[in-house]
């Protein structure tokens, strides 16, 4: 694997909330794509902590659009770069509200489309820009400002959606894994067509855990079997180590929960509900690797 | 060439020698028959664009606004529901200075359905900051389409242009049809604050109270400024192509007493009640107005004015009537009429002429007969 560059296309005055694993995976992403690369943010935390006009913390282009259109408009950045042959990376970047409710789509649209770009979705599991409402990505349990008693309801199943529109390569990551998700980029972007990672951002504010411990949050979520790792390149399925590793030998699933606010007082119905979730996802990972179904 | 189209066809004809680098586009009816020409256009490789089939009218605009701060050349066309699906993209592409062309083939909002002529589509997007046209006939909305992308991409303008006609009324009807070769009348495209990766920016970031008023007052400036480059773009092809075109199209008004203002075919529809009623002895004039924005100034005063408006602002009244009620301190007769698609002939025209009462609003075809 190549070095991780030196560059930083994120400089270091954001106004990210600290601990925010967001503008970690940011940097990541970024080095990854190189500076030949547009980014195309729909309202979400990244909308915000780039700064404020006319000061920008990020040193490639960054188009902000509304929080339905950022796919859609990626798809007019791509058409016109190869209407004058211009080999520009097209990413979108956003947030879990702006691609599994509002933005979906448009993001269904672009790949159904065969669009060449990469859609990254960062998710922290709520609507952190407004100060953490539910969304359809939120696991059941997790109190947000909308559901003050815990979602009802599981999180939406976003890989699968995305995996039903056949693109050639779509991942999972976490910047708790900087050279696993900096690959991933990498790998992506060196493929024509849609192209899909989703990226598990814990949030201190939001899951109301201690700002320091950002990292370990989220390899407590891989290790624990509630975030897989996992790549799917032209249909054949590859679970990463971590996950593999958490598969045999996972942590006990209150590590995650416990040190996280938002999941304080679970009812056992929610945590069986997390639990049969993970599980289900697993299998059925498992059973895609093996070529089973 | 001389040749027999429908208004669609007409404004499909303008866009391939426009020639955009990328159309983005969701059928509507009665739009639909200009993206079909345009995926023919393509697909036969007379137009050299990217034609991206979006999944609705919300994408339709952004994916023009993607395409076009890249530097390129951009089309959509769309049409009442349509229109209004993309309300939140067309205000974006305004406030992001991008000059996209889009054909709005005029059409009522639902419910019920109803997919007549009606200005109150566009009407509703007046303060998004896009110059908009009206056109009267084929003819002119080719040559409204070719002259809008000359617009909006000047340097002084940087503004998106909507050219509208009426569903049906010009969308399908059949008329003669001139189109010219363009040579250089749309100068190569180049939009100052396109993407350029070698110098990055960033576009749309979070403006404070301290900014955001500023980039307000530059679109209503260059929406000023605007109106000089469309005299120029007007007057530069007249002298190119012999067709003469003016923010307001004024007929027999010279010496007219009264003067019907409409929009679109209803304004065209009036010029034959002029002639009728000047036959009858009563000096008419009549005046249509092309361009809603940069609204254009009209001299009205001394005159009696009737206003069709085939709009309406509930709670507020026609749109044009109370426009010219405030632009030019007229107490016209305010005439709502064709909402729908409802029928209006020269003869209703001459009719709400000859019984007017200033001051007043009459509703056609629901209040009792003026």
């Amino acid at each position: 694997m190549t070095d991780i560059p030196r560059e930083e296309y994120i400089l270091k005055c954001t106004s990210a909330c600290a601990g925010c694993s967001d503008s970690l995976t940011l940097r990541y992403v970024l080095k990854a794509a190189g500076p030949d690369t547009v980014l195309v943010v729909p309202a979400c935390c990244t909308s915000v902590i780039q700064g404020i006009y006319p000061n920008t913390a990020m040193n490639i282009p960054v188009y902000n659009v509304a929080f339905a259109a950022a796919a859609a408009c990626a798809s007019g950045m791509s058409a016109a770069f190869k209407a004058v042959g211009r080999k520009t990376n097209v990413i979108v970047y956003a947030g879990d509200g702006g691609t599994v409710d509002i933005g979906i789509q448009a993001l269904s649209g672009a790949f159904e489309r065969g669009t060449d770009f990469l859609y990254i979705c960062y998710d922290n599991e709520a609507y952190g820009n407004t100060g953490m409402q539910r969304s359809g990505s939120t696991p059941a349990g997790a109190r947000t400002t909308t559901t003050p008693a815990g979602k009802g309801q599981t999180k939406k199943d976003l890989d699968a959606i995305v995996a039903a529109h056949n693109p050639p390569y779509m991942a999972t990551a976490c910047a708790s894994y900087p050279k696993d998700l900096f690959s991933k980029v990498q790998k992506a972007l060196s493929i024509r067509g849609p192209k899909f990672i989703h990226v598990l951002s814990p949030c201190p504010p939001g899951w109301r855990y201690s700002s320091e411990r950002s990292v370990e949050m989220g390899r407590l979520a891989v290790r624990s079997g509630m975030w897989i790792l996992y790549e799917r390149e032209f249909g054949k399925v590859t679970i990463n180590g971590p996950s593999k590793a958490a598969m045999i030998k996972p942590v006990p699933l209150e590590e995650y929960l416990e040190p996280q606010g938002r999941f304080k007082g679970i009812s056992p119905e929610a945590r069986a509900l997390l639990r049969s979730v993970a599980e289900r996802n697993a299998q059925r990972l498992k059973k895609e690797e093996e070529g089973i179904c | 060439m001389l040749t027999v189209a429908t208004g669609n066809k007409a404004v499909a004809a303008a866009v391939k020698q426009a020639c955009p680098s990328v159309v983005a586009a969701y059928p509507i009816t009665p739009q639909t028959e200009i993206v079909e020409q345009i995926a023919e256009y393509v697909t036969s490789g007379e137009l050299k664009s990217q034609y991206i089939p979006v999944e609705s009218e919300h994408s339709a605009m952004a994916a023009c606004i993607g395409a076009s701060v890249t530097g390129v050349r951009t089309f959509t066309a769309t049409s009442s529901h349509g229109l209004h699906y993309m309300h939140e993209m067309v205000n974006w592409a305004a406030g992001a200075r991008l000059p996209i062309v889009m054909a709005n083939v005029n059409r009522a909002l639902g419910p019920g359905w109803n997919i007549w002529a009606e200005h109150t589509d566009a009407f509703q997007e007046r303060d998004t900051g896009w110059l908009q046209v009206y056109v009267a006939s084929v003819q002119e909305a080719y040559d409204a389409t070719l002259m809008a992308f000359r617009i909006a991409e000047h340097e002084s303008v940087l503004l998106p242009v909507m050219v509208n006609l009426d569903g049906f009324l010009l969308s399908h009807s059949m008329q003669p049809l001139e189109t010219v070769e363009i040579g250089d009348f749309i100068p190569p495209i180049r939009l100052p604050h396109a993407i350029d990766t070698a110098h990055p920016m960033g576009y749309g970031t979070l403006t404070g109270p301290d900014q955001y008023f500023k980039l307000r007052w530059d679109i209503e400036r260059s929406m000023r400024d605007s109106a000089g480059v469309i005299r120029q773009t007007e007057d530069e092809f007249a002298k190119r192509f012999g067709r003469r075109y003016d923010a307001v199209e004024k007929y027999q008004c010279d010496d007219a007493e009264v003067v019907v203002v409409a929009m679109g075919t209803l304004g065209k529809e009036a010029e034959v009640a002029v002639d009728l009623l000047r036959n009858e002895g009563v000096p008419a004039g009549s005046m249509r107005i092309r361009w809603l924005r940069p609204f254009p100034r009209l001299d009205l005063s001394g005159r009696d004015v009737v206003v069709i408006d085939r709009d309406y602002s509930f709670g507020f009244g026609g749109v044009i009537a109370r426009s010219l009620a405030a632009t030019e301190r007229a107490k016209p007769f305010s005439v709502i009429a064709g909402l729908g698609g409802q029928e209006v002939t020269y003869d209703d025209i001459a009719g709400f002429v000859r019984s007017r009462r200033p001051g007043e609003e009459y509703w056609f075809g629901v209040m009792p007969d003026v």
